[in-house]
């Protein structure tokens, strides 16, 4: 047998079951515009999840976004810092970030299709309920004729199958949004776990190792530049071991270098400042790291829902 | 002859278009049986094609059972399969 005339039958078997308790076909009329009034409520309900189910979506895409944004950054910090492999973690944190946002997108497009749906099967629904509400006391009425009997029939029989379809609806929405619920639970498992988070967690111990190379980065650095200031420049060789960074003995063209890779702000190569300017730009620096991935992901945030699942999203931030 | 689009809403096509249709859910059940999921894709959108086009979707307020029923729009093979064995297990879409 073909799909379509199975599908009828399944259909009808669950129309029936939604009406088997009523025989009276005047009964069943009353019933089955209450159960149309209950089904309206659900569906309505149904909307609003499915709105929700999409908004999380969306806010978990442009958490993960600021997230793939800081990584994008650390990994450049990282590189200025001459630790490659701080930088490989980050970007392979940001890759992953990118595989999570492609699963979002899928589901994201799958529950604005459910959402248009069910949004159609609702303004159906309304119009049947209403038409319903007007014919039912007219069929009541004329119910002892045995044409109306084959009438009421019929028309219960189109309104128990409608009903199963709205229904299956239903049930198909919900099940969109279990599934999305169940990918959004792995991914705030993932970021709570640290895998897909920025490497800043005051317990990640990659951070830890960043942040203790950047200040003894920072440490040489001004120590160079006091040098530098007392003793004419040169000598640096007794800097202290362990930095990681060996330009630090090359004396102020090493030092431009250094300041280049690690601070990348506006002035900080300019090596005849003084050492206390140098520090203010090593602070700003610091702050900038903190403060700048935020305002980037906030800048995600106002973008279409294109740029949201993808990390080239925020390839114009870079 | 009245068609119902699940989730969709019912279409009333001429029975001259029975024929053509039972061709295209020939194709949508062979999909099925041999797990072709695009195949299964590509004859379900052109079924529903061929009943929005073809037909004239019945006015809301008239209650009326359909003959031939049609998946969901976007449904996977997985999810008619589970929709056909629903018959005899549980009840997947009792409202």
């Amino acid at each position: 047998m073909g799909v379509m005339k199975r599908l009828t039958s399944i259909v009808q078997a669950k129309a029936n079951k939604v009406m088997d308790r009523v025989e009276d076909p005047r009964e069943t009329l009353d019933l089955s515009y209450e159960k149309q009034l209950e089904q309206l409520q659900q569906v309505r309900r149904g909307v609003a999840e499915v709105a929700t189910a999409r908004k999380r979506i969306e806010l978990q895409a442009t958490q993960l976004q600021q997230s793939a944004a800081k990584l994008q950054d650390q990994a450049r910090q990282a590189l200025g810092q001459n630790r490659e492999d701080l930088a490989r973690e980050a970007l392979s944190r940001r890759a992953t970030i990118g595989t999570q946002l492609e699963g979002l997108k899928s589901q994201h497009d799958q529950l604005v299709a459910q959402q248009d749906r069910l949004t159609a099967t609702l303004q159906t629904l309304e119009a049947r309920v209403q038409a319903f509400r007007t014919q039912k006391e007219t069929l009541k009425a004329s119910y002892t004729a045995a044409q109306a009997q084959t009438n009421i029939g019929e028309a219960v029989a189109g309104i128990s199958e409608s009903m199963s379809d709205t229904g299956m609806a239903m049930q198909r929405a919900q099940d969109k949004i279990a599934q999305m619920q169940a990918r959004a639970g792995a991914i705030d498992e993932l970021m709570a776990s640290g895998a897909l988070t920025d490497l800043s967690g005051s317990t990640d111990p990659l951070q830890a190792e960043l942040d203790k190379t950047s200040q003894s980065n920072q440490v040489d650095l001004e120590l160079a530049q006091l040098k530098g200031q007392l003793g004419g420049g040169t000598p640096t060789s007794s800097l202290p071991a362990g930095s990681g960074t060996e330009d630090a003995d090359t004396g102020p063209n090493g030092e431009t270098a250094q300041a280049e890779l690690v601070a990348d702000t506006p002035g900080s190569d300019e090596t005849a400042q003084p050492a206390s300017q140098t520090a203010a730009t090593g602070a700003a620096d610091t702050t900038g790291a903190a403060g700048a991935p935020p305002a980037e992901g906030q800048g995600g945030e106002g973008e279409a829902d294109e740029g949201l699942f993808s990390l080239d999203g925020d390839g114009a931030q870079q | 002859m009245i068609v119902r689009i699940l989730g969709g809403g019912q279409y009333e096509l001429a029975d001259s278009t029975a024929s053509e249709l039972e061709t295209l859910d020939a194709k949508l059940n062979k999909a099925l049986e041999n797990g072709d999921e695009a195949e299964f894709a590509g004859a379900l959108s052109q079924l529903i094609d061929k009943v929005r086009t073809s037909g004239s979707p019945v006015d809301p307020g008239r209650f009326i059972p359909s003959e031939l029923t049609v998946p969901h729009e976007g449904s996977t093979l997985a999810e008619v399969r589970e929709l056909l064995n629903s018959a005899d297990s549980g009840e997947p879409g009792e409202a």
